[in-house]
């Protein structure tokens, strides 16, 4: 007999899952003026997991108007020191309700629940407990002695961390004073709902938060609202650009945190096991669903060979599969377009010419699966060198020289990370300043913190979250006032 | 040289250590604790409990040590469970030289026994006097040595030294096994860990091993991480399978489970044999048996169900 994993599965009892949600405006939840709707899935078993109420252009200017109402009576003129208590409370809860929250987002969004569990919750958490310590010392953050909120904020967030991304827009909006109206991702509502009920547990004044479920349409309607002061958007370039089009003219203020091509630059003298680990890290944690992702692996030649024999046997020894199971490593697509799309590049690099290698493992029967994959001989030309693939792809290229590392890691529309594997620290340090990318990570990789600013370059958009800088996002500043 | 070659000199050993790929502490302490976070249920579980008990190295090694004390661990290694005849016999059972041969008398051919030697655990003594102590402990019936290296002269650089002392002691070992203990909690960094894994191992260990366990922090899980890390590259390049024993601060079956883990995942199912992993450690066996237990009957027993030697 060999030592084969028996099923380690996660209790799905401390999730209750309402049949159907409305919308959560003004500290209620109610029904969608036009009364549509639509259903969340489980990606992992395509079951059926509620059906949830779609915003339209009513919803939208009910759920603004909740905002304006809270930032004018109650949210902005609150001083920051009471502020504070909420978002301690509101983090605190989470902290409470963590188990819940880390099975139901594996759930809605088909991630382990190992990831889920030890990186997206901690996390959020984290978010909230740092933004509320900043709520009563603003002052003191460099934006000037007494800098002041910019009104209702409207945040979109993407679905491939749903309750992370809202806790990176909501915690620095509200402790700087802000009301907003969030729209999560068409596909995982579910945390963003469940937060919701930790707004009202935590009594937090009705209209601060309002939470608009819906697709693109619902997201439209709510950045164009004309009583919106601030547009924060996580997802995709194309999406972005056109905010962006929709924005010019107006005075409302824009973050956008969009796509990413990130190279991952592996050099000879670099701690090989290690290096090994950043490598699956960056491109396999969250089935690739991740803007920073490690996405093309740049290797030095003369350690090519070595690098990839042991990624290989690497990720061989992953398991993919039931994203409740607590040894899984591996999770579900988010979602059948999204499976299509990885699907549709990665032929695309066998089109042109790249090697395929996927890991050995078995694809359940239902759901949407994608293995994690390994292209060899890709070349700067390549679509899979240049576009996201957002899933469980990796690229990798080779360069000679550092120069070439850099010349390479920078030849992409994107900007948003990097990552520098060497024991020599000097040389970190001198790529660290040529890599056009907003986070460079050195023998590390998709390391996050709150403290720490997040953001891109290029077309990986504008405007950092998280840490000091993050806060200048919803401030005033000096010279706008 | 390269890797799959005996070096012949102080230099070519020198160099080739120092050319080693370096080992960033963060990400193998991080590899470690996300190996620790797998759930072993069922099944998966029994089996390690039996494996694990199959892998113990069943250790006495104190000033107080008498022929009686030794007579009784015996005893319990080939029967750690009298309540259960079919709980596996431990794979050793490990004592200063002076008392091999009453361990010899009391196990006979049914499991290893496993000799300290070269002046454990601190290894301050002469190259004779080492020599001496393990043909010795052979010549009582000893069909494993577990060696201390000098860990002065290592740290000095002097890892010829270190080198020529492993060759001697394992052509004085014979057909008897020899484990290298490289002493990481005195090594201190996973670079100094991963150096003499390689030295121990090119210098003809058959195993190397963490600790003595008179020093802390002995095994932990990142040290034992690097060192199965060296034996799965040396038998990529040298087809030869070395063996890795974790020793010392290894209390309960959950962290023995969690070894086997690092094991199965690291170089793979190969290695989950006592022939290629151990554990050194007294009191563990009874953690493992009081699991076993339980998953037998459902219910946990308590200490007075497991015996105390």
């Amino acid at each position: 007999m060999t030592f084969d994993y028996a099923p380690a599965p996660e209790s799905r009892a401390s999730v209750e899952i309402a049949s159907d949600y409305g919308l959560f405006i003004d500290g209620e939840f109610s029904p969608s003026a036009s009364g549509s709707s639509f259903v969340t899935v489980n990606p992992a078993t395509e079951e059926s997991l509620s059906s949830v109420a779609e915003a339209g252009s009513a919803d939208v200017d009910r759920a603004v108007a909740a905002a304006r109402r809270a930032y004018d009576a109650v949210w902005g003129p609150m001083p920051g020191r009471e502020r504070a208590k909420y978002l301690f409370r509101i983090a605190r809860i989470i902290q409470e309700r963590s188990r819940e929250l880390a099975v139901l987002e594996s759930l809605d969004n088909g991630k382990p629940i190992k990831e889920s569990r030890d990186v997206d919750l901690p996390l959020v958490a984290a978010h909230f407990f740092y933004h509320a310590g900043w709520a009563d010392k603003l002052e003191h953050a460099g934006y000037g002695p007494a800098p002041q909120p910019l009104g209702v904020a409207a945040q979109v967030i993407p679905w491939n961390f749903p309750l992370l991304m809202l806790a990176w827009k909501v915690a620095p909006a509200l402790a700087c004073g802000n009301t907003v109206v969030v729209k999560p991702a068409e596909t995982t509502p579910l945390t963003a709902l469940a937060f919701a009920d930790i707004c009202r547990q935590a009594d937090l004044p009705p209209g601060v938060v309002n939470i608009l479920t819906g697709a693109g349409e619902t997201g439209r309607l709510l950045v164009e609202h004309p009583d919106v002061n601030k547009v924060a958007f996580t997802g995709s370039t194309e999406v972005g650009r056109s905010i962006m089009r929709t924005l010019a003219g107006t005075d409302k203020r824009l973050t956008l945190e969009l796509g990413g091509k990130a190279a991952n630059i592996v050099f000879d003298d670099a701690p090989i096991d290690e290096a090994i680990e950043g490598i699956v890290n960056g491109i396999f944690f969250n089935q690739g669903h991740v803007c920073c992702a490690g996405s093309r692996l740049l290797v030095q030649e003369s350690v090519a060979e070595d690098v990839l024999e042991r990624l290989k046997a690497r990720l061989s020894t992953l398991r993919l599969g039931d994203p409740l199971d607590k040894n899984t490593d591996i999770g579900a697509i988010n979602s059948a377009e999204q499976l299509a799309r990885i699907d549709e590049l990665a032929k695309s690099g066998q089109g042109e010419g790249a090697e395929r290698w996927s890991a050995p493992c078995e694809i359940p029967e239902r759901g949407w699966w994608f293995p994690p994959t390994v292209f060899t001989g890709v070349t700067q030309a390549h679509r899979i060198a240049r576009e996201e693939i957002f899933g469980p792809v990796l690229s990798v290229l080779t360069f000679r020289t550092p120069d070439e590392a850099v010349q390479k890691a920078n030849n992409t529309p994107y900007g948003l990370s990097a990552g520098i594997w060497t024991e020599k620290g000097s040389r970190i340090l001198w790529m660290a300043q040529q890599l056009r990318a907003g986070v460079v990570w050195a023998n590390t990789f998709n390391r996050f913190d709150p403290t720490s600013p997040f953001g891109g370059y290029k077309e990986s958009g504008f405007g950092r979250e998280g840490g000091l800088h993050g806060l200048g996002a919803y401030l005033k500043t000096e010279a706008a006032r | 040289m390269t890797r799959d070659q005996t070096p012949s000199n102080a230099v070519e050993l020198g160099a080739f250590l120092a050319g080693l790929p370096g080992v960033d502490e963060v990400g193998a302490r991080g590899r470690a604790a996300a190996l620790g976070t797998r759930s072993i249920k069922n099944d998966a579980k029994a089996w390690a409990l039996d494996t694990a008990i199959g892998m113990v190295d069943l250790t006495t090694l104190e000033g107080m040590d008498t022929p009686g004390k030794v007579r009784a661990m015996c005893a319990k290694a080939l029967r750690p469970d009298p309540t259960d005849p079919t709980t596996p016999s431990v794979a050793a059972v490990c004592v200063y030289g002076d008392l091999v041969d009453v361990a010899r008398g009391a196990v006979g051919d049914a499991i290893h026994v496993a000799a300290v030697a070269t002046a454990f655990p601190s290894g301050r003594a002469s190259r004779q006097v080492k020599l001496m102590d393990t043909r010795e402990a052979v010549a009582a019936g000893a069909d494993e040595i577990d060696m201390v290296i000098d860990r002065g002269a290592f740290l000095a650089g002097d890892t010829w030294r270190v080198f020529e002392e492993i060759v001697a002691i394992k052509e004085a070992c014979g057909s008897a096994h020899l484990k290298v203990i490289l002493e990481t909690g005195e090594l201190r960094t996973l670079d100094n860990v991963r150096r003499a894994s390689w030295l121990a191992m090119l210098a003809g260990a058959d195993f190397i091993k963490t600790s003595t366990g008179k020093v802390t922090p002995a095994a932990t899980p990142p040290v034992t991480l690097v060192m199965l890390e060296a034996v799965r590259d040396f038998e990529r390049v040298t087809g030869r399978r070395i063996g890795v024993k974790a020793a010392g601060g290894i209390r309960t079956a959950k962290e023995a489970i969690s070894y086997l883990v690092l094991v199965k995942e690291t170089v793979g199912d190969a290695w989950l044999t006592p022939d290629l992993f151990r554990f050194g450690a007294s009191t563990l066996l009874n953690d493992l048996l009081l699991q076993r237990q339980r998953m037998a009957t459902g219910h946990y027993s308590g200490p007075d169900y497991v015996t105390i030697d």
